[in-house]
């Protein structure tokens, strides 16, 4: 009998990991990069790494279901004649006609209606269906201006100049050809079946003055009534909420990089921007510094998935969420429903991401007239709107434990943090401590 | 409205609305125009002292004249429907920009981005444009007596952009279903642009346009088409050097 030296166990790389050689043998088979939709999802510092405090001989609680705790916000009174007012401060997110199918938006608008908040048109203009459903309609200004028109504008209730998104703050969108349907080529003003790229960059304005002046320009067309909007990625949250307001935004936007996108490369989504929570106390302090903090509203989107969330941001000084991916899983996005479905795609409920691919079995993201029959507006519109009731409660479960008659009332010495990063980030103390990192000279 | 009067003008036989920008608002000028109702008697209107002044009859959506006397600033008559504007001036940034009817004269020059995402309607710059004129546009007619700058009709979907003079550098660079004629010289195109043959129905097309801009004397023959050679209409990494 030869001896054999004891093997050791095979060791997989934790650099070269199974998705990394994936990826590399997937590049090296089609010659181009991955394209896919939603948001960053490495692990990032998020709202999980926050804790709220509670109540204690110091701060006395609310009764839960008997004191009031007010969760309504007011958008954009900082100078539209007619700003927004919302039953809760959880908004939805822009996201395409052409993106999405025609019953998904209205089941978004109906969803939306239902709670008393808004939702918010995207890169493909405005259909009847979002318009007709939703009681406060946010008509986003786009770089493509595809479907923009002076008529939709008018019958808009806030105006949102997008700059840029957490997905991929820089980048323009991609509609590839499979999901340009007659319609949607038609509201675009292009042949059907080609590829769609949304441009990065607006066509006729650059940098924040020329931004003021475009900005006067919508006023003017709308008699000042309606609220501008101006969203921007999580790039750079300090300067570009900063400019925001040095432009006459009535409410800034600042989606971070878990924001969902249509459609954009895998290596954008995951390495370009940053996390929401990173970018939630540089816009507040932005406005602090300007004496703007509640004047001008601010608006944080990406990852936000629940009251605790929502309750959390509100603490760090935002006036509203934004959902879409959460509102999109509401909806019926990779339920496990499909999973057969799902599998057929290469791909897991929980994990389906190619929504430019036009072949979501929920019938969400597509524009496939079979597929898109597998969303009932009236009932995926109540499944949203019970979604946000749930958030709703549940922040206020959180804001009265802390003693607060309304959601905004909630403050960053509510929040302590589980790890020295998101205590950095947030500028909360660690929890057990005293320390906020990068304050104090420590 | 006091700064306002009914007088006789050199450009209308009939009574037209004064409105004199040093006596009165921006916002009060747009919200008079926009407060036009289908068949209104104010029809013919001029505006005196823009000086250079932002966002000048945007958005007006009826089918009255202005007349405006001197130079404006940015996004003169943006999303225009339906009025007849004329500039006697220059125009800045952004004129008639997302246009949907009607038409835009420039008498002097225009800067950057005119016409820019238009839908509709006809822009006229007697002078010169400068850089990205026709920028994405969705259907509206240009038609520019001089030169016209770098990178115009960049990502240009629809509509028809007419040059007497010469073009800048990447002319209709990433174009789609735009037409483009050029009586000049392009100094270069941009990716996926190339010249056209000249067709019998492009000769009529561009007659018509040249006839509604109110140019005499110019041939269409003598133009040259460009348009989208759609090799980059679906991507193809094998393109990728072009982008």
């Amino acid at each position: 009998m030869t001896y054999r030296n004891p093997p050791t166990t095979p060791r997989k790389s934790a650099t070269f990991d199974d998705y990394t050689l994936s990826e590399i043998r997937r590049a090296a088979a089609t010659g181009i990069y991955d394209i896919r939709g939603a948001g960053a999802k490495r692990k990032l510092p998020h709202f999980d790494d926050l804790l709220v405090l509670g109540a204690s001989i110091s701060r006395y609680p609310l009764e839960g279901y008997r004191e009031r705790c007010d969760t309504s916000v007011v958008l954009g009174s900082r100078h539209a004649k007619k700003p927004i007012e919302l039953k809760i401060p959880i908004t939805i997110a822009g996201m395409s006609f052409g993106s999405l199918s025609g019953p998904a938006k209205e089941a978004l608008g109906r969803g939306a209606t239902l709670s008393g908040t808004s939702t918010t048109t995207g890169d493909g203009g405005m259909t009847e269906e979002e318009r007709g459903h939703s009681k406060t309609l946010v008509y986003q200004y786009l770089p493509s201006r595809y479907g923009m028109n002076p008529r939709d504008l008018r019958r808009a209730d806030a105006i949102e100049v997008v700059v840029g998104q957490g997905a991929k703050p820089g980048g323009g969108g991609m509609l590839l050809g499979q999901k340009i349907s007659d319609r949607v080529a038609e509201m675009r003003t292009l042949p059907k079946g080609i590829d769609q790229r949304s441009a990065s960059r607006h066509p006729d304005w650059t940098g924040p003055d020329d931004l003021e002046i475009k900005i006067l320009e919508l006023r003017e067309i709308t008699d000042w009534e309606k609220p501008i909007y101006v969203k921007v990625g999580g790039a750079r949250p300090y300067y570009d909420t900063a400019l925001a307001v040095k432009s006459g935004a009535d409410v800034v936007v600042v989606d971070g990089m878990q924001g969902g996108t249509a459609a954009t490369q895998e290596v954008f989504i995951e390495n370009v921007g940053q996390p929401t929570l990173a970018c939630i106390r540089p816009a507040v302090q932005a406005l602090q510094d300007l004496g703007m903090h509640r004047k001008v509203q601010l608006i944080v989107s990406g990852g936000i998935r629940n009251g605790a969330d929502v309750a959390k941001a509100l603490a760090l000084g935002v006036d509203a969420v934004s959902i879409g991916t959460a509102a999109l899983v509401a909806l019926g996005d990779n339920d496990p429903r499909w999973e057969a479905e799902y599998n057929e795609l290469g791909t897991t409920a929980g994990a389906y991401d190619d929504w430019h691919e036009g072949r979501d079995p929920a019938g969400i993201t597509t524009q496939d007239p079979e597929l898109m029959k597998r969303v009932d507006p009236i009932a995926a519109g109540r499944r949203l709107a019970n979604y946000l009731k749930v958030m709703t409660l549940e922040a206020q479960t959180i804001a009265r434990a802390c003693g607060k008659n309304s959601l905004h009332n909630l403050e960053p010495e509510d929040l302590v943090a589980l790890t020295i990063e998101a205590a950095a980030m947030a500028g909360v103390p660690l929890a057990g401590t005293n320390w906020i990192p990068g304050k104090n000279g420590f | 409205m006091p700064a306002t009067r009914l007088s006789k003008t050199a450009a209308h036989d009939h009574a037209s609305r004064v409105f004199d920008l040093d006596a009165m608002s921006l916002r009060e000028l747009n919200q008079a125009l926009h407060r036009l109702t289908p068949g209104s008697n104010e029809t013919a209107w001029e505006v005196l002292n823009p000086k250079g002044s932002h966002s000048v009859a945007v958005g007006v959506d009826q089918p009255v004249s202005i007349d405006v006397r001197g130079s404006v600033g940015y996004y003169c008559g943006g999303m225009n429907d339906g009025a007849a504007i004329t500039v006697h001036g220059s125009a800045g940034p952004g004129v008639g920009e997302n246009m949907m009817s009607g038409s835009i004269t420039i008498k002097g020059d225009a800067s950057q981005y005119a016409g820019a995402t238009g839908r509709g309607g006809l822009l006229v710059i007697e002078g010169n444009a400068s850089s990205r004129c026709g920028i994405s546009m969705k259907g509206i007619d240009i038609v520019v007596h001089g030169n016209i700058g770098h990178m115009s009709a960049f990502m240009a979907q629809s509509g028809n952009l007419v040059v007497l003079g010469d073009a800048g550098d990447a002319l209709g660079d990433s174009i789609y279903e735009a037409r483009l004629f050029v009586r000049g010289k392009v100094n270069s195109l941009g990716a996926d642009c190339i010249a056209k043959e000249m067709r019998t129905e492009h000769l009529e097309l561009l007659q018509g346009l040249l006839d509604r801009a109110g140019v005499t004397g110019v041939k269409p023959a003598e133009f040259k088409r460009y348009g989208s050679a759609r090799t980059l209409y679906n991507f193809n990494i094998d393109n990728a050097d072009a982008y």
